[in-house]
């Protein structure tokens, strides 16, 4: 059964990421300078006497640092990541409140990447040194040196400001629409330049890579080959070489989850999106530390989330890769 | 010199040069060229560009110009710095790993790998916020995060280099294994990890310009990041105050990553063309 064991695999590496993270976690805190109870408990909390007793308390500090250590992951693995000093509010109802926009917000980035980069990259390589591949590779160049919050504040000035063509932040109307397919319309309104803003980055970097991949593809013998039986250029381009060449792509985009996830704390803290990420604007803002570890957290579990994503496409992609294993 | 004439062929990489070293002279003559305090009211608030002030002026009165100029400093240093230390961490690790195999090398493609997993740009703002923001915080964090591309590609190179006669020789006369890494194996390795570590300088410098965008930087020195996070809530009224900082990152990274890109057909012909983004 392949299928379980790939399943199988991959819980196994959730749960050593979720284990590895929170015995990090659980130095950082250390790593602050003074008490780990004032750090924890935050601003806000940290002249309240009574407060900081209930954070030794929670966390067990008065204890051995083995000990600590111990309380600390038997919390976090039964989905206790204390409160939020500020709001009072347990973390994780925080977290899991804000989770489906994030991944809304980051799921329709990726997707807007990993169509239009390869797309636009393999177009380009058809015609290598063509006008179209020299300005494609130009403004690929220009938006892979561009910092993502810059290109949110310019869309909004173009788009939202001069043009006025869509809302410059939020996720919905400020009066609510009614029904649920004009609802779904006003979301998509407020989601289109985020999405773009985060995604610009990644379809220049799929874009170069794709054309580098496709041009290094299509010199290999096979497609001489496939060519030679007289097969149409475009059958050659799609079937062949865009298939191949895809296998890199697809695995880079797996390794970059995590900057995408990275991305949607600038990009959501620009637009005023209500994600994790603007969340952990907000918290750093206060210097809420347990809210931000536990965003650290869920931020891992997303990349663990989108690795296995990857993996599954490239499994289809390339069957080599499931024999394998 | 095949290497010049290959790096000068590429105009491109030619013209990044260029910029980056007028880049770096305007850091440089910063306080003389324009000695203007970038921290201090200049005028009235919010005055666009004109003749008086080029840029513009933000909210506080702050000349935008001398914004620009003197934020460069930061920019680079923090890039050049933070990247000569993730280079240390990375060639470090990779060496060991790739020298030794193993068990330790077992061990630390796990610990890579690792950091390669964890979402890089959080943790590095949980680091620079319980650090309390400032620029050695800055500056570790950058590197902490930045090192794991730089530890894989010093591992396959050390372990392809491993196996090599000059190698083997120097392990057979009882040469010390740590005189054998540093002055037998790292000089063969070292061109794909100087072509790494200048497009990370780039890297590093987005990423300072992000934390700052954040409101993480250091309070006490102006930097292209920190200018635009200061004017987000006006910058509708006001589009100099983001535009031109902006323009400098964007100038600076672009500049950067042409010279690295430029480095790497020139050292390693062979891999010409291909993009080295894995950062």
């Amino acid at each position: 059964m392949p299928q379980l064991g790939f399943v199988l695999q991959w819980v196994v590496k959730a749960m050593a990421v979720i284990l590895a993270i929170t015995i990090l976690n659980f130095f950082l805190i250390r790593l602050a300078p003074g008490d780990p109870a004032v750090v924890m408990a935050g601003e806000a909390g940290a002249a309240d006497r009574h407060f900081l007793e209930q954070v030794r308390r929670d966390f067990g500090l008065d204890k051995p640092l083995v000990v600590q250590l111990g309380t600390y992951v038997k919390n976090v693995l039964t989905l206790d990541l204390g409160q939020s000093y500020r709001t009072g509010r347990p973390v994780t109802e925080m977290l899991f409140e804000r989770l489906p926009a994030t991944l809304l917000l980051t799921g329709t980035a990726y997707l807007f990447a990993l169509i239009m980069g390869p797309l636009l990259g393999a177009v380009a390589a058809m015609r290598p040194r063509s006008l179209f591949d020299n300005i494609l590779m130009v403004v690929a160049l220009v938006f892979y040196a561009t910092p993502i919050f810059w290109v949110g504040l310019l869309l909004i000035l173009i788009f939202s400001v001069q043009l006025g063509w869509l809302p410059p932040f939020g996720m919905h109307n400020l009066i609510p629409v009614q029904g649920a397919v004009a609802y779904a319309l006003d979301v998509l309104k407020h989601l289109i330049l985020p999405a773009i803003t985060l995604g610009l980055f990644y379809v220049a970097v799929y874009v170069r890579l794709t054309r580098a991949s496709m041009l290094e593809t299509a010199s290999l013998d096979y497609v001489k080959t496939a060519r030679a039986k007289g097969l149409p250029e475009w059958r050659v381009a799609t079937a062949h070489i865009l298939r191949t060449a895809l296998i890199p792509i697809i695995t880079f985009a797996g390794l970059q989850a995590g900057h995408l996830v990275g991305g949607a704390i600038v990009v959501e803290t620009v637009f005023a999106w209500p994600g994790i990420g603007r969340l952990a604007f907000d918290a750093l803002f206060q210097r809420d530390y347990n809210l931000l570890l536990g965003v650290f957290l869920i931020s891992a579990l997303m990349v663990v989330f989108f690795n296995m994503l990857t993996d599954l496409v490239l499994r289809i992609a390339d069957p080599r890769i499931a024999g394998r294993s | 010199m095949p290497f010049l004439k290959r790096f000068a062929e590429n105009w491109g990489a030619v013209a990044g040069l260029i910029v980056l070293g007028l880049i770096v002279m305007m850091a440089i003559t910063a306080s003389v060229i324009v000695p203007v305090d970038p921290m201090a009211t200049q005028g009235r608030p919010l005055l666009p560009p004109g003749r008086e002030f080029p840029f513009g002026t933000d909210m506080l009165g702050r000349d935008v110009l001398a914004g620009v100029v003197h934020g460069a400093r930061i920019s680079l240093m923090i890039g050049l710095v933070s990247t000569v230390i993730a280079a240390l961490i990375g060639i470090t690790i990779g060496a060991i790993a790739g020298f030794f195999g193993g068990w330790v090398d077992d061990a630390l493609v796990r610990l890579t790998e690792f950091f390669q997993t964890i979402p890089s740009f959080i943790f590095a703002i949980l680091l620079v916020a319980i650090m309390t923001p400032g620029l050695a915080s800055i500056v570790t964090a950058i590197a902490v995060v930045t090192w794991p591309p730089i530890a894989r590609l010093a591992r396959s190179e050390f372990m392809s280099l491993r196996r090599r006669e000059f190698v083997e020789a120097a392990v057979l006369s009882g040469v010390s294994r740590t005189r054998i890494i540093i002055f037998e194996v790292l000089p063969n390795a070292l061109s794909p990890l100087i072509v790494m570590s200048s497009l990370m300088i780039a890297t590093a410098i987005l990423t300072e310009s992000a934390l700052s965008f954040l409101g993480l930087g250091d309070p006490n020195r102006i930097s292209w990041g920190y200018m635009i996070g200061a004017a987000r809530t006006v910058f509708r009224q006001a589009w100099w105050l983001s535009v031109f900082p902006g323009l400098a990152i964007a100038i600076t990274v672009l500049a950067i990553n042409l010279v690295g890109e430029g480095l790497n057909d020139a050292l390693n012909p062979h891999l010409k063309g291909r993009v080295r983004v894995e950062t």
